[in-house]
């Protein structure tokens, strides 16, 4: 039986991507994010998952607001690395599980979560920036995986609420699947940022640290959470945070928290926190 | 009956990217989606005003490009952050430039702001 072992949330920054191309992992300012998830590669070597399910959102690499799908999820044997405008990251294409990903759909669907299904999908920083801080990739990535999109770019967004019962959705379809898969979930993106306006730049840490209190204690009520409240208080992009809960969603309550960390030193709160599902 | 639901309120110095907006900037984000194939990236350079033409980008449009005003493709056209950033790589405008220019104050001035700048 398919089984979910772990969750992780974590921000997804492009310029963690280009640093990581770079190799400016030990640089002062940088060392700081790219050592906090040392022990999160460790952990995740140790428990092999099968497969991690990686909730993001496409910023313009393989979708664009002709047509821009609330809910999407990839079906394909690999995902190639997309052009988001400034050429593909140096990367082998991700591999994928596409009969894992059509069992999830059509559960999914008859639960009532009406999501695109896409058999070609590149995939761009919102979903590479976390597989590179997790899993190594050379000369192939360590674990195979499913892409979830979210739209949280063009309003109407889909509530934090309906995000999170997303997961408990993809809990149940997890749960339906005969295979012997472990998996993991990663909800990406956040957390307080501002990209547009005179309010570019905007941070809130205390926001961000209650955010990754609740995450862990009292999921229920960031659900209650509005995107305005969000964007009023922790930046218009950090509504990207709404996709955490669909990775909170798909965990039981029944777990240990391994990891935490918190780093907020240009434009992005960046977080980190790992939970593991004590059976 | 109506759906109970949240109605978006304006935010101080902050663009909310909804459907007006996208209506509006739908030509101009359209256009630089393009920039994700390298052909139409190097056809901008080698002839902007050739490329603007063939996509037919309204005065204002071009206007603001030629000036690097992003601040202006994005708060007077319609301008979607992720789509301008993909213009803004090519003509070697970084997010912090544009941040900086969104600000009203110079790149310098921004870095000075921020907790640890060598992260960028």
């Amino acid at each position: 039986m398919a089984k979910i072992i772990g969750g992780i949330g974590t921000s997804h920054v492009p310029s963690i991507g280009k640093a990581f191309d770079m190799g400016q992992q030990e640089e002062p300012d940088w060392k700081p994010v790219f050592d906090a998830y040392k022990p999160v590669q460790q952990w995740l070597a140790e428990i092999k998952p099968d497969i991690a399910i990686v909730v993001y959102n496409d910023h313009g690499s393989s979708m664009f607001f002709d047509k821009y799908p609330t809910f999407a999820i990839g079906a394909a044997d690999s995902y190639p690395i997309g052009d988001e405008g400034w050429g593909p990251r140096a990367l082998p294409e991700v591999p994928g599980d596409p009969e894992f990903s059509w069992h999830l759909a059509e559960e999914l669907v008859y639960n009532e979560f009406d999501i695109t299904i896409c058999q070609e999908l590149s995939v761009e920083h919102g979903f590479l920036v976390p597989m590179n801080l997790c899993f190594p990739h050379e000369p192939n990535w360590a674990v195979k995986t499913v892409p979830i999109a979210v739209n949280v770019i063009q309003h109407p967004l889909p509530t934090a609420a309906r995000c999170y019962k997303l997961g408990q959705a993809i809990r149940q379809a997890v749960d339906a699947c005969e295979r012997d898969l472990r998996i993991v979930i990663l909800g990406t993106g956040g957390m307080s940022h501002q990209l547009n306006g005179t309010r570019f730049g905007h941070l809130n840490t205390v926001f961000d640290n209650d955010f990754l209190d609740k995450i862990e204690n009292s999921p229920q009520e960031l659900t209650q959470l509005t995107h305005q409240k969000i964007m009023e208080e922790a930046g218009a992009e950090a509504v990207e945070l709404i996709m955490w809960l669909t990775m909170r969603g798909a965990l039981s309550n029944k777990l240990t928290r391994i990891h935490r960390n918190y780093y907020a030193p240009m434009t992005t709160g960046m977080g980190l926190i790992v939970f593991e599902e004590n059976d | 009956m109506a759906v109970k639901r949240e109605k978006l309120k304006s935010i101080p110095g902050t663009t909310i990217f909804d459907g007006a907006e996208s209506r509006k900037g739908y030509r101009i984000n359209k256009f630089a989606m393009s920039f994700t194939k390298p052909e139409n990236r190097r056809a901008f350079t080698a002839d902007e005003e050739a490329y603007m033409e063939k996509w037919k980008l309204d005065q204002k449009e071009r206007k603001f490009l030629r000036d690097r005003d992003f601040r202006g493709l994005i708060e007077e056209c319609g301008g979607n952050i992720y789509m301008i950033m993909k213009i803004g790589t090519c003509t070697g405008h970084g997010l912090y430039h544009v941040g900086a220019q969104l600000r009203g104050q110079t790149f310098e001035e921004f870095l000075e702001t921020r907790n640890a700048s060598g992260a960028r």
